[in-house]
């Protein structure tokens, strides 16, 4: 890490939380989920809107989207521009024991966060997991002759169940985003205040820190 | 290489825990394709049927339309038109229908894709006992189905559509079937996935080929056999 991510002058420092890669691979995915939530809600629950669109059309538009959605990440991790990317992966990774415990305690244990806490962490950890097994099960529905009617089955009901926690943790994300605008303005703009990164990221400013220190 | 570290701890302190729970997500989900079926089914008839159609999961029926809407059809207007190669084509009324002999199935609807309602209830006239009033020349070798939506094709073999579970259905669940099941009539083809089963069925053409439906010309197989557990599998090896 070099000394770009601390600014010269502290008082008014900003620093690079997330890189433009990263960024980019954020709302590509965000625009992609949203294309497949409101795809998903004809395909679903047409019978309530008496009116349902063109199914097959729909159903094209959701299929792409899905194809499309593992791309992003893909893409940003595979090449040298990923390494801040492949970087935050490890740290979603390596959890320490207080960390967990903040996370059974729900956060009512002291913690001094490093650059993501773990309900960030658990919620990267989690929309990876989703993504690979919308894929595979979306699949399994899409190219269904490959598959026995019960294994279709189990990836409609993993299907449907999983997007239903998907669409809850996607709420409860924008919701922390939306309550917490320095860390929504560091998914905009890439930075974020020395301030904030004392406040919510602690242990993350030491390690700066102690970096372009050295 | 990063290691996150604690103010007070070493770096050894951390674990490689998010791989575990990456995996662990993927282990949950690969046991839900294995034995979702099942508990689909459980919580389908936990839940009800009230509550089936709001929650994602449970056996319910997903309305399928292919073109955006459903076609509107009054039981005084509805005709049935069964043309091409006959001996006396002509058309039905719901009441010259409902006049014939009728036949009740229940049976579990099975869609290629994945989700099933189980006992369903149908009632209507044998497509036999039709084919049988109007005389199906010999040269004639398929049926095709067409919608009142003007998009959804259908088609079965003549042999096919002699099997005594075909049915050209006018009510459904003890009552009239509805406009997004298909009603006033649709076609019901027992032993087949549910898109072999034609909504909104308007008119029937005997002609002397198969001529693949919507759903086939969109990839689905043009005889789609049910078979529980090893998919579509051919129980007639000699109606092919």
């Amino acid at each position: 890490m070099d000394a770009r991510e601390v600014s010269t002058t502290p008082s008014t420092a900003s620093m690079l939380r997330f890189d433009r890669v990263e960024r980019a691979a954020h709302w590509t995915i965000a625009l992609l989920f949203i294309v497949l939530i409101l795809t998903a809600i004809p395909l679903l629950f047409g019978s309530f809107f008496g009116l349902v669109l063109p199914r097959f059309r729909v159903e094209r538009i959701h299929l792409w989207a899905g194809l499309a959605l593992p791309l992003p990440l893909v893409v940003s991790l595979v090449g040298p521009w990923g390494r801040r990317l492949r970087n935050d992966f490890k740290r979603f990774n390596y959890w320490r024991r207080d960390e967990v415990r903040w996370l059974r305690s729900l956060g009512d244990t002291a913690l001094r966060a490093e650059k993501f806490n773990p309900g960030q962490k658990l919620n990267a950890i989690f929309v990876g997991a989703s993504i690979l097994l919308m894929l595979a099960t979306g699949s399994m529905l899409q190219w269904f002759g490959l598959f026995s009617i019960s294994e279709r089955e189990g990836a409609t009901f993993v299907h449907d169940s999983l997007a239903l926690v998907i669409v809850v943790v996607i709420v409860g994300h924008i919701y922390m985003a939306l309550t917490h605008p320095g860390s929504l303005r560091s998914m905009i703009t890439g930075t974020v205040s020395r301030q904030w990164a004392s406040n919510h990221a602690p242990t993350w400013l030491e390690e700066l820190d102690e970096r372009s220190n050295r | 290489m990063i290691t996150p570290r604690h103010a007070s701890a070493g770096r050894d302190s951390t674990k490689a825990i998010g791989r575990r729970v990456f995996i662990g997500i993927l282990g949950l989900g690969a046991m839900g394709v294995a034995i979702g079926g099942r508990v689909q089914s459980l919580l389908g008839s936990a839940v009800g049927s009230g509550l089936g159609g709001v929650l994602p999961f449970g056996d319910r029926f997903r309305i399928y339309s292919i073109t955006g809407t459903f076609p509107s059809i009054s039981r005084a207007a509805f005709r049935l038109e069964v043309s091409g190669l006959v001996e006396r084509p002509r058309t039905y009324t719901i009441d010259e229908l409902e006049a014939m002999p009728a036949t009740s199935l229940t049976k579990t609807f099975q869609c290629v894709t994945g989700w099933k309602v189980p006992d369903v209830e149908w009632r209507g006239v044998q497509l036999s006992h039709l084919l049988h009033e109007v005389g199906v020349r010999p040269d004639a070798v398929a049926l095709t189905f067409e919608s009142y939506d003007k998009a959804d094709t259908e088609s079965l073999t003549i042999d096919q559509a002699h099997l005594s579970d075909v049915i050209v259905a006018y009510r459904m669940l003890g009552g009239p079937i509805t406009t997004e099941h298909g009603g006033p009539v649709r076609l019901y083809v027992a032993q087949m996935f549910g898109y072999k089963s034609l909504k909104w069925l308007s008119a029937i053409r005997v002609v002397d080929h198969v001529e693949p439906g919507y759903w086939e010309q969109n990839g689905y197989p043009v005889n789609g056999w049910l078979d529980g557990s090893t998919g579509p599998v051919n129980p007639h090896p000699e109606l092919t």
